[in-house]
């Protein structure tokens, strides 16, 4: 029996969380330990996961196990990753190590840094949520997609209202959980009736969604769950008009929760809406791409506008991830290699640019008590190391050769452009807004001149810090040097849903 | 006529019986008689001899009167099958940790009465679970309430309490004559009183529509006020504020259950087939239940009231499994009522922990609770996401095959709304959440407010957190028995 790699991914965090648990509340550094090493093991297997499934070449659903959970009903167990989720199961290993780095926090409790208050129940909670975004990156029967989608969600609520910015936590964890929770039953729904007609059609009734792709709906059935499926899950990602949670729950979130929240979370929306939507129900995504197309573009452009008037450095980045995540929607609706490729990859793209902005954020909040813009300013002199991730971070997000976002954005808008060249046109004003707004922003926060009252308070980055920025801008420039290291392997994923939407 | 199998199928009724006359014999041995000088173990003794005795009971009854096919005994008064003895295992379960529960309460637990009348309420619902006659159904539904109207009562000094027990009484009085009326009619159209004869009965040949329908409606309000389904939710909110918390806890989880196998049978086995469209019926009570049971939770502030009316709540949506009248609906009531029991007793555990110390229900007295006592906090965390449908909880499994069901019935209005009534439960838990993790007590010194848990409730709160969690990731068995008691009505 080859070794479980993948449920050991999956429950390294949740077991991590129970040993946290048990070590007694006032040994912070035990706490904090633990959950480094647990971080490292995740990271390091998954990265050996995706390492293999690069070397190798492989294609498919791989790495696979299947274990009968509740066989009467057909639940499974099953887990395996292809060429899409391969990065984001790395993505999200990335994400929790350096999550837990810049959360380190101090032991002298006026040091303004990381977490201080009950670090046990938030490192706690934060693992699994953890636990459930792996899981539903790695499901391939939907219960447990469903399962692990859920428990990516809640913890979410109390991450945000015990240790959440204190003017607006009860009110954004709020209305971020239950957004959240109405996309997630109405998908539900959806997936509850693709369950019944599956089973009428091929006498299996089974959440395999392996065997759910088979199923030979028909195209009324498609037609009518494909928008509450797609969109049930997208709200996660972020989509216009379903945004409006997003910007205020990262403001709202402790800087790790953020880049959990932006970085990897979000992807959970966007990918669970290709793979329950448009993988199961590829004539729905057909009929309905203009609609996806439509909302992705508003998504697009209103996002990058919305962005460049923001004054709250958190909230000029959560307005830039709604944009960003269009662009991955944009991707999706295209339904051809191109657009689907882009997306993949901008979902990698993203989720370390925008962990690496909220890092910074955090970095320079829990310094200067201050995210507005206007207060801010010259930075860099006393932490240049985190000015040069943010700058790296700009460059990607506005899509610059030589990083990621340009590795991921420019196959989207080749793909648009081939579907519908208009909406390329106008989706591309954004590059434009979101150069304006980061270049402006970075002008800034990182130039000219410190504020006085900022003066003297202002201390450097650690070494923690600094490895949580490092690894981040290593990623994103590795991938934009070198993007063989990951786009041939997500066209392997794009293939097989091209198979699915029938010729390609 | 008194075979092995007679035995075998009362065999826990009966086992609680010479537990109870044991109890009210030694029990006068334990009295103390200076209560000043009295030690608490001394005292506590009543209920460690209950909760154990019922362990014993399960354990019994477990590796030795398990039923094989369905069989009739004691002339067909007494149905033997899976369905009932699923249900009378978790009767004995939720009297035993009612049981740990009242240990601690100083006013009700340290009386041996209580006990014996949990015991005979106990015996009651066992028998309204494998009841197959009307005559002796109508006697367990007694058997079941009579010991409840006095335990709901107990704190006689308390006005509350004597509220509660007496507007219980009044109500269920009142609805068990309503019901016998409607017995009393199918006994006088068909002429027998076993469900089964019953059964057979009307397949041969129908009666009239309306008058079918006036009967059906007759046994449906006696019903659903053990159920407590609106419109005959009235008397929830008060008795379960009013009474000792434990016997809240037993009524809204054991005494619900035991309406639910009654309406599982009755309804499934005598008017499978007939042609009023009860399934409908249900279905608009189980979706005005939903509605208004989560409704009137939200302003709530009295953590005993939300839980009422959450309770009330819940019962709607257990209702869905039965409106699918099949297999996996039957199958996922019962795996919701199971569920449901063990997360609803925690979450009245923990009303008791902190009532017995704060000495108060309201919201406000949980304020800090994480800080007070962590292991506590996480609890109560898992007790209500559970309510509130999250996984890895058994909550989160239960909602997802009621829903199932319904939808393989085609009842798809009816999961919608019972999708966006989950949406305002899980407001509402948060926001009970929100005051343990979020809030602070006046002077932000929790930390020298530790909340004493003893050991009774200690080791409830342990067996109760380890059930929510198994039920909610290794559901495979626990969904096994549940269908394998759905099978035993089709």
């Amino acid at each position: 029996m080859t070794f479980p790699v993948l449920s050991v991914i999956v429950f390294t965090p949740l077991v991590a969380a129970l040993i946290i648990l048990m070590i007694p509340a006032q040994r912070k550094t035990e706490v904090r330990g633990v959950a480094l090493a647990a971080a490292t093991f995740a990271l390091l297997l998954s990265l050996w996961v995706y390492i293999q499934y690069l070397t190798q070449h492989l294609t498919g659903y791989q790495f696979v196990e299947k274990y009968d959970w509740l066989p009467m009903l057909g639940i499974s167990l099953h887990f395996g990753v292809d060429g899409i989720s391969a990065p984001l199961v790395l993505l999200t290993g990335v994400v929790m190590f350096t999550g837990v780095l810049i959360s380190w926090g101090d032991n002298n409790p006026h040091v303004m840094a990381g977490i201080q208050d009950r670090p046990r129940e938030f490192f706690a909670f934060l693992f699994i949520l953890a636990s459930g975004v792996f899981g539903v990156f790695a499901s391939l029967d939907l219960f447990m997609l469903f399962f692990f989608y859920e428990i990516a969600v809640f913890p979410m609520y109390l991450l945000i209202v015990i240790w959440g910015w204190i003017q607006t936590r009860e009110y954004a964890a709020m209305k971020l959980t239950l957004y959240l929770f109405i996309g997630s039953v109405v998908a539900l729904v959806g997936a509850l009736a693709m369950y019944w007609v599956a089973g009428q059609n091929t006498g299996i009734y089974t959440f395999d969604m392996l065997q759910l792709e088979k199923a030979g709906f028909s195209a009324s059935f498609q037609n009518l769950w494909f928008l509450p499926v797609f969109f049930g899950f997208a709200v996660l990602g972020g989509i216009w008009p379903f945004h409006n949670w997003s910007p205020d729950g990262h403001v709202a979130a402790p800087t790790a929760v953020s880049m959990f929240h932006a970085g990897v979370l979000m992807k959970l929306g966007a990918f669970a809406a290709l793979r329950v939507g448009i993988m199961l129900l590829p004539e729905g995504a057909k009929h309905w791409s203009w609609v996806i197309m439509l909302c992705a573009g508003v998504a697009v452009v209103y996002g990058a506008f919305i962005a460049f008037v923001q004054t709250d450095l958190k909230y000029m980045i959560g307005f830039s991830s709604v944009s960003h995540m269009g662009l991955v929607m944009l991707g999706l609706s295209t339904l051809d290699k191109n657009g689907l490729t882009g997306a993949g990859v901008q979902m990698f793209s993203h989720g370390v640019m925008t962990a690496l902005f909220f890092a910074v954020t955090g970095m320079i909040y829990d310094r200067s008590h201050t995210r507005q813009i206007p207060e801010l300013g010259g930075m860099n002199k006393v932490m240049p190391f985190a000015a040069i991730g943010f700058i790296i971070g700009g460059l990607v997000s506005m899509g610059m050769p030589g990083f990621s976002g340009f590795i991921a954005e420019f196959p989207i808008f080749l793909g648009v452009w081939q579907s519908q060249w208009l909406v390329a046109v106008i989706a591309s004003i954004s590059i434009i807004i979101t150069a304006a707004y980061i270049m402006m922003n970075i002008r800034k926060v990182f130039f000219g001149k410190m504020p006085e009252k900022l003066e003297g308070h202002m201390t450097d980055v650690t070494v923690l810090d600094k490895v949580a920025i490092t690894t981040l801008c290593v990623l994103m420039i590795g991938i934009g040097i070198f993007p063989s290291v990951m786009v041939p392997m997500v066209q392997t994923g794009v293939q097989h849903i091209l198979t699915l939407l029938g010729g390609a | 006529m008194f075979t092995s199998t007679a035995f075998l199928s009362i065999l826990p009724e009966t086992l609680i019986l010479i537990l109870g006359v044991i109890l009210l014999v030694v029990e006068p041995f334990w009295k103390v008689k200076d209560p000043a000088s009295g030690g608490d173990e001394q005292r506590r003794n009543a209920g460690w001899l209950t909760a154990g005795g019922l362990l014993a009971v399960l354990v019994v009854s477990i590796l030795v009167g398990r039923p094989g096919d369905p069989t009739s005994t004691f002339g067909g008064s007494i149905r033997f099958d899976w369905l009932g003895f699923f249900f009378k295992m978790l009767f004995v379960f939720g009297a035993g940790i009612t049981a740990l529960l009242l240990m601690d309460h100083e006013k009700v637990g340290r009386r041996g009465e209580a006990y014996v009348l949990l015991l005979a309420s106990t015996i009651g619902m066992c028998l309204m679970a494998s009841a197959a006659d009307l005559v002796m159904l109508y006697l367990a539904i007694e058997t079941t309430s009579i010991p409840l109207y006095v335990l709901a009562g107990f704190m006689l000094t308390d006005e509350r309490s004597t509220e509660a027990g007496f507007k219980y009484l009044l109500f269920g009085a009142m609805v068990s004559a309503i019901m016998l009326y409607g017995f009393s009619l199918l006994y006088g159209f068909t002429g027998t009183t076993n469900l089964y004869a019953l059964a057979d009965a009307f397949k041969a040949g129908q009666l009239a529509a309306p008058v079918l329908f006036g009967l059906i409606i007759l046994v449906v309000v006696g019903l659903g006020f053990k159920v407590s389904v609106v419109p005959f939710h009235f008397w929830a909110p008060d008795v379960y504020e009013g009474a000792p918390t434990p016997i809240s806890g037993f009524l809204s989880t054991a005494s619900k259950a035991a309406g639910f196998a009654v309406i599982a049978r009755l309804f499934l086995v005598v008017f499978h087939g007939v042609t009023v469209d009860w399934a409908t019926v249900f279905a608009i009570l189980s979706a005005v239940t939903m509605t208004v049971g989560n409704l009137l939770a939200l302003p709530q502030k009295n953590l005993k009231r939300m839980l009422a009316y959450s309770s009330i709540a819940h019962a709607g949506y257990a209702m869905i499994g039965i409106v699918a009248v099949s297999k996996l609906g039957i199958a996922s009531v019962v795996f919701y009522l199971l569920a449901y029991i063990v997360t609803n007793l925690a979450a009245f555990g923990i009303v008791m922990t902190v009532g017995r110390v704060t000495g108060s229900d309201e919201y406000d007295a949980y304020r800090g609770l994480s800080r007070r006592s962590p292991w506590l906090a996480l609890v109560m965390l898992a007790a209500f996401l559970s309510l509130a449908g999250m996984p890895p909880f058994g909550g989160f499994i239960a909602k997802v095959l009621v829903f199932a069901a319904g939808i393989q019935a085609n009842y798809i209005w009816l999961v919608i709304i019972g999708i966006l009534n989950s949406i305002v439960g899980l407001y509402y838990y948060l926001n009970v959440l929100k005051y343990v993790y979020l809030f602070r007590m006046e002077k932000e010194d929790e930390e020298a407010h530790p909340i004493a848990v003893t050991r009774p409730y200690v080791i409830a709160l342990v067996v109760l957190v380890l059930g929510i969690i198994l039920l909610g990731t290794v559901f495979a068995p626990w969904f096994g028995f549940s269908n394998a008691a759905a099978m035993n009505l089709f």
